[in-house]
């Protein structure tokens, strides 16, 4: 028996697993895709917000300053990409200035340090770019940027060196209360690269295609757009997540430097949350849009939403030269619509928190649900804090072996030239440049297979090590990378995929039967 | 390491440049090229339609590209493969421009030239450039993507097609899917016309009966893991998409060939202006970036129509470094933007009279040749620029012949795949026959340009002859 089972393997997940795995507790993730980072937080605005948006005294408010501050140590510690850039709420008529004041009280009340009101002048003075029509700015020094993934997928990966077990393409189709806890009954997709890479130790990687169910005494719920159905599936205070879809546009890393700082959009009239933020990758990123959707895995971009987020990002930057547009992609929040109680808090101070606690009608299992902006700042804190709850309930000790750092993988583009000249030395990979656009080599690449959790699909790479993130959009790289992982993997490269299974890149060899 | 003159890129621009310089007496050259082999996209370009002006003679791309592999490994030019250059600066005031680059072997280095000349060739514009509305399933490759995995690596990206933008490499990809056996439903193009030659518009999709749809584009790509199908739509004069005129199109793949782009990135970082129009690098007369002893010709510097212009471009580029090395620096003067073809607007006359005219294909002119029979029994031939012209429609009157271009297996290649061709045309009739016993077919390294690889194909009387070498591995 498990004594904790984590579902869900996104960023909240891996966060969770994280804390736990520093005590001698025996772990599982169990995520139904193939691989860490695939649901809401692969695709989001990458931003850790200063932590002024949020209500005063809800848990969001406490996470998000808390996980802002923790951050840049964290990113060090886990090798994660964070830049601390700063972020501008701009207004665009003096009205505005009165919900600038508004958000600079919210923020001060919840502990956000050195926030002041600047000029429309002073804040194209920092920022030249901005439309003529600011009229002032809410700057907040401490909002930063950070690397979505490399957040998720460091947070997991040193879980899973400290003894978390994770198990991919395994979805939770039903869960029953059983003597001391929970089982957990799952689907499992077969997969060539998953029963692949298991073969190599290093990756930790676990292909086990005939378990029918996991028996845990507790149960953390980090489900995503998903953790409705899973806390619907044990307790009788039902909840309803409606995922919220997020619409964005990337730009190339040749205009990388449009802005310096996250420019979000006081919310108003002129619609909500449209950003334009520079990216730890050197990229511009604009969006999201923001439409509740009824399919929940309805990624799709539409015609209609990218106009909004040109037409909304305009007014920021008039000039955003939206012909670099690299790529655009959709992500999916998960808004809670209807709420339940939790053990730990009353139902009627948390309207719009996230829900994070045990459910009052099943002891020991927790969800983390609802966890929409600012989910990704939150994580770190939000995984310590659920933590917490179950650690209070099964009283474990500190495992002495835990082990917090973990080694990057190596970086050609954002080397020194004297780096780079070491890397090449050990291994002449490392010189072998697969993605040209941006800088990533064989090295980096075979690396980034060969390690715990490592990537078994060619998203996984590229969110790994940005192999294809680039203008070409893996024109040149992807099959290089197919490549790359039938021969690490050992398989063929009909069995390559882009993510999950389904998605292979090829229909075989050109011999093969019509 | 010190150079007089470093050439960026081993392809056609590259070699051609180098050889220019060479014979002129630039003795110490060095070509930097990233790949493993020297030929650039022309290793992959396995079709024929190179070197009519060059060679004077119709070769396939690796054929050319052989040619002047060959003529560059005679001249004891310098060649540094599997080699990224990171990083190029101009001439400093002793006179060198420094490049850094690396690869495997000598892990990362620096060498000094007197002159540089930039020869990167061009990339492919990816659907985000696009912004085409849903998913981001797998099965969306640009048409050069596709075109290595099937010619390079002898695998199929998919099954069943829909080809957005019908530029030349659009066409060429899409008779080649439907050699390799896969179902080719349309090509959209979003203009009135199609940006690739008339020729290939016939022997490419009207031998095989694959629909062109002008003032269509895709709206919508479906499929979350893979394409399942695409939506197109009939455009408007701004070339915006008419409500209601959606069709939607089954198919595991979406090919796009929308154009190329100059890849310029080390030209940028090199200091190099560049041209918004071209864009590549700014140049004057002698193809002189603004970037101190920094030359560019070829696709880098714009994107060429055809290989033997690049090819033309390139040995001029090779003078002018050479001058440079030999006679130091000149005043730079103006800058003079380099001949841009003019842009293709091809279709087929709707008008077009089947049974008496046909679009000749013998070369890219593409001539509309009209043939009447006289009462002899001979034929009025006429529109045809040249003689070739009237050989042309004859035989398509009487005998249709095509050449076709494709790949064998290679048991024991370095690569898993040969390119080749048949040794002269085969009846047109007789191409699905041949290319069957060409998919079955399979060759032992080492195997030589010209060597036949399969005897009279499908009982042709043609063989199939290989375009490139390929050694054992």
């Amino acid at each position: 028996m498990y004594d904790a089972v984590i579902i869900g393997a996104g960023v909240n997940g891996a966060a969770a697993a994280r804390a736990l795995s520093g005590y001698r507790l025996k772990l599982a993730v169990l995520e139904r895709a193939s691989d860490v980072c695939e649901g809401t937080s692969k695709a989001n605005s990458g931003i850790i917000h200063a932590g002024y948006d949020a209500k005063p005294g809800t848990l969001k408010a406490k996470l998000n300053v808390r996980g802002s501050e923790m951050m840049e140590e964290l990113s060090k510690e886990l090798g994660f990409f964070y830049r601390r850039c700063g972020a501008f709420v701009v207004c665009f008529d003096e009205a505005g200035t009165e919900g600038l004041r508004e958000l600079k009280k919210r923020g001060e009340k919840n502990g956000v340090k050195e926030l002041r009101i600047i000029d429309g002048s002073e804040a194209r003075e920092l920022e030249p770019n901005l439309s003529k029509e600011v009229f002032a700015a809410l700057y907040a020094p401490s909002g930063a940027v950070a690397d979505p993934f490399g957040m998720n997928i460091a947070l997991a990966e040193n879980a899973a060196v400290n003894g978390a077990e994770f198990h991919f393409l395994t979805e939770v189709t039903g869960i029953e209360r059983i003597e001391g806890g929970y089982r957990i009954f799952v689907k499992k997709t077969p997969s060539a690269a998953y029963e692949a890479v298991s073969k190599i130790p290093e990756t930790l990687h676990i292909y086990d295609p005939e378990t029918e169910y996991y028996d845990t005494k507790t149960v953390i719920n980090a489900a995503g757009v998903y953790a409705d159905r899973i806390h619907n599936m044990i307790s009788a205070g039902k909840i309803g997540i409606v995922p919220r879809r997020g619409e964005y546009m990337l730009l190339d890393n040749t205009v990388g430097d449009y802005v310096g700082r996250t420019i979000f959009q006081l919310p108003g009239k002129l619609g909500k949350g449209i950003l334009v933020t520079p990216t730890v990758h050197g990229n511009i990123l604009v969006g999201p849009t923001a439409e509740n959707l009824p399919d929940r895995e309805d990624t799709g971009t539409s015609a209609k939403g990218l106009e909004k987020v040109k037409n909304t990002a305009l007014l920021t930057a008039p000039e955003l030269p939206l012909k670099e547009v690299i790529t655009s992609f959709s992500g999916l929040r998960a808004h809670l619509e209807t709420r339940a109680a939790l053990k730990n808090r009353e139902e009627e101070d948390v309207e719009g928190d996230f829900m994070l606690g045990e459910i009052p009608d099943a002891p020991g299992f927790f969800d983390m649900a609802g966890m929409e902006s600012p989910g990704l700042s939150c994580a770190p804190a939000a995984g310590e804090y659920i933590a917490g709850l179950v650690r209070d309930l099964l009283r474990p000790e500190k495992d002495p072996g835990f082990h917090g750092k973990r080694e990057a993988i190596p970086n050609m583009a954002v080397s020194s030239e004297d780096h780079r000249k070491e890397l090449i030395a050990k291994d002449g990979r490392f010189a072998n440049i697969i993605c040209r656009c941006c800088t990533v080599s064989e090295g980096e690449l075979v690396n980034a297979i060969r390690r715990p959790l490592g990537a078994t699909t060619s998203d996984g790479l590229k969110r790994r090590t940005g192999a294809g993130m680039g203008r070409c959009q893996a024109g040149f790289c992807n099959p290089r990378a197919v490549e790359i992982l039938t021969k690490e993997l050992d398989i063929t490269p009909g069995d390559v995929c882009k993510n999950d299974p389904g998605s292979e890149f090829l229909a075989g060899g050109t011999e093969y039967e019509l | 390491m010190n150079y007089d003159l470093c050439v960026i890129g081993g392809g056609p621009a590259g070699m051609a440049a180098a050889l220019s310089a060479h014979e002129l007496g630039i003795e110490k050259i060095l070509i930097i090229e990233r790949d493993h082999e020297l030929g650039g996209i022309l290793n992959q370009c396995i079709h024929s339609g190179f070197g009519l002006t060059t060679f004077r003679e119709e070769l396939t791309g690796p054929e050319y590209a052989e040619r002047y592999i060959r003529m560059t490994e005679a001249s004891g030019i310098d060649c540094s493969l599997n080699t990224m250059v990171t990083d190029i600066k101009g001439a400093d005031e002793e006179g060198f421009c420094s490049i850094t680059a690396m690869n495997g072997e000598n892990g990362l280095f620096r060498i000094r030239s007197r002159a540089v000349i930039l020869a990167m060739g061009c990339r492919e514009k990816s659907r985000g450039a696009l912004n085409i509305p849903g998913y981001r399933p797998a099965g969306i490759y640009s048409a050069g993507t596709a075109q290595r995995y099937v010619n390079i690596d002898g695998l199929l990206p998919g099954k069943k097609i829909v080809i957005l933008g019908s530029g030349d490499i659009g066409l060429i990809m899409a008779r080649r899917m439907v050699l390799e056996g896969a179902k080719v439903q349309c090509v959209a193009e979003i203009a009135p016309y199609s940006g690739g030659l008339r020729r290939n518009i016939v022997q490419c999709l009207d031998d095989y009966e694959i629909p062109l749809l002008f003032r269509h584009t895709v709206t919508k790509i479906h499929g979350k893991k893979r394409v399942s199908g695409v939506t197109i739509s009939e455009v408007d004069e701004n070339y915006s998409p008419v409500p209601g005129t959606e069709k939607e199109f089954e198919c595991d793949t979406l090919l796009l060939s929308v154009g190329l782009i100059p890849e310029n990135e080390l030209s940028k970082a090199a200091g190099a202006k560049m041209d918004p129009v071209t864009q590549g690098p700014v140049v004057n007369e002698r193809l002189e970036t603004t970037a101190e002893g920094i030359f560019a010709c070829g696709n880098v510097l714009h994107v060429h129509d055809l290989v033997d212009n690049v090819t033309k471009e390139s040995v001029q580029a090779g003078r002018f470094a050479a001058e440079y090395i030999l006679n130091g620096k000149k005043a730079w003067g103006e800058a003079k933007r380099p001949p841009i073809p003019k842009k293709e607007k091809n279709t087929i006359p709707e008008d077009l009279d089947r049974k008496r005219q046909v679009i000749c294909i013998r070369c890219p002119n593409g001539c509309l040749v009209t043939a009447d029979r006289k009462e002899d029994g001979g034929f009025e031939v006429s529109g045809n620029l040249c003689p070739k012209g009237r050989e042309y429609i004859i035989n398509e009157f009487t005998d249709p012949r095509r050449n076709i271009s494709s790949i064998i297996r290679v048991e024991n290649g370095r690569g898993p795949v040969v390119s080749c061709k048949t040794s002269s045309e085969i009846p047109k009739g007789k191409i699905g026959e041949v290319m069957k016993e060409v998919r079955l077919a399979r060759a032992k390294a080492p195997v030589k340009v010209g060597d036949v690889l399969l005897k009279n194909v499908a009982d042709t009387g043609v063989d199939m002859i290989a375009t490139a070498d390929m050694e054992e591995g």
